[in-house]
């Protein structure tokens, strides 16, 4: 039988949850005898190649193409995970959500102490992806089916999931597993 | 009048001493109710509905309710916890907790609630209301974007340190802990030895340079649920 597929996502995050998954040291020897890794950052494979059994999701939304990543995900995978704050809360990047976003721009682009800009003009090409209003949490987003909270979680609270969804079992996290912060 | 009402909670017979409130006759027979306005040493304020238990079937708040005999009291059903559970979603979302950089992580009773009734993700839609920080003062900051309403600063500043500094201004969603100045908290008597600043339950009210004074694993909540320090006492 083929193994389940894992695939993985950074959207509005540091790369600190993808991190942590790292930090399962050897038992990601395991884990790749439990699963084969689909779209991810992990082993750079950039479109789906088919179904997934389990989606990681770091990082909120910020701009559009985070949500067109989600949505993607979505329609992907059997079981979708936030992991980390900023995909359930949104996190650091969610702290402009209160500052209109002009000023944020202003800020980035113009003003900012350390902006050497020149001309004086915020970049606007359409290769770039348009930001949100505000940055929004996954399950503000689609519907997400579990939650990771932590920044990040930490590495025995990702394997622990991952082990109990990849054996059918349901996800009992003991207290110490979970944690914000 | 008898000395001790008898009453039953979570199906135990207890003994309580007239006029004394649920919550705290609980807590004496080693029972947990979760609480978050609720301070030692101060009148009960009846406000965040967390120690809501059923009395006779009927939803009341444990901490302004007093024992009566022969009252049948349920502390932990399952709809308890998830109504605790939905106060706990409303507060983190109405709030900016961002418990990451926070530095009374670890050590916060809204966070420590949070752990124990499992919640991974408030189910309503975050607010990330515009809220601002007082940092004015020498040794103490209040920052409002961690604020939770509880009074316990208004209270332990006017019943235990005899200040009245904080007062409650505006309503509904506008409502906030205001300062007894016009200017900020510099302008106030507040002192960095009041008891107000550690009657806080969350990282609003604070002492400046003495964040993350405690290395993480070594914190209040970071291996025991709050209240079990109270449960272990009907263990013994």
């Amino acid at each position: 039988m083929a193994k389940p597929k894992v695939a993985t996502a950074s959207l509005a995050g540091c790369f600190g949850c993808h991190m942590t998954v790292l930090d399962i040291d050897d038992r990601i020897l395991k884990l790749i005898e439990l699963v084969d890794f689909d779209k991810s950052p992990i082993d750079d494979i950039k479109h789906f190649t088919g179904r997934c059994a389990v989606g990681l999701i770091e990082g909120g939304c910020c701009n559009e193409e985070n949500v067109h990543t989600l949505q993607d995900f979505r329609k992907h995978c059997d079981v979708l995970i936030s992991v980390g704050d900023c995909a359930t809360m949104g996190g650091i990047p969610a702290m402009r959500n209160g500052i209109p976003l002009e000023e944020c721009y202003a800020e980035a682009y113009l003003v900012g102490p350390s902006v050497h800009n020149p001309s004086g003009r915020i970049p606007n090409d359409p290769e770039l992806p348009l930001l949100l209003d505000k940055v929004y949490p996954c399950q503000e987003v689609v519907k997400m089916d579990y939650h990771i909270p932590g920044c990040p979680p930490s590495a025995d609270t990702i394997w622990e999931t991952l082990v109990a969804l990849l054996s059918n079992k349901t996800v009992d996290l003991p207290y110490e597993l979970i944690k914000y912060d | 009048m008898s000395e001790t009402v008898t009453l039953t909670i979570d199906g135990a017979e207890i003994q309580a001493k007239p006029g004394q409130m649920i919550l705290v006759a609980a807590e004496e027979a080693g029972i947990y109710i979760p609480r978050l306005c609720h301070y030692k040493g101060l009148k009960p304020h009846g406000s965040c509905r967390l120690c809501t238990v059923t009395v006779n079937g009927k939803p009341m708040a444990s901490c302004t309710q007093p024992v009566a005999p022969g009252m049948v009291v349920e502390t932990k059903t399952e709809a308890l916890n998830q109504f605790r559970r939905q106060i706990l979603e409303m507060l983190f979302a109405e709030g900016n907790h961002y418990c990451m950089f926070c530095e009374k992580s670890g050590n916060c009773e809204l966070q420590a609630q949070g752990y124990r009734y499992g919640m991974t993700a408030p189910r309503y839609p975050f607010q990330y209301p515009m809220r601002d920080i007082d940092a004015s003062h020498p040794d103490i900051f209040l920052d409002h974007n961690r604020c939770i309403l509880c009074a316990r600063c208004v209270r332990t500043s006017k019943d235990l340190d005899g200040k009245n500094v904080f007062q409650f201004v505006n309503r509904g969603k506008h409502k906030r802990v205001a300062v007894d100045s016009r200017a900020r908290l510099a302008g106030t008597n507040a002192n960095v030895t009041d008891q107000a600043l550690g009657a806080c339950p969350v990282g609003a009210l604070m002492k400046k340079r003495v964040g993350y004074a405690v290395p993480v694993g070594q914190r209040l909540y970071d291996h025991k649920p709050i209240g079990s320090e109270i449960e272990a006492k009907a263990s013994r």
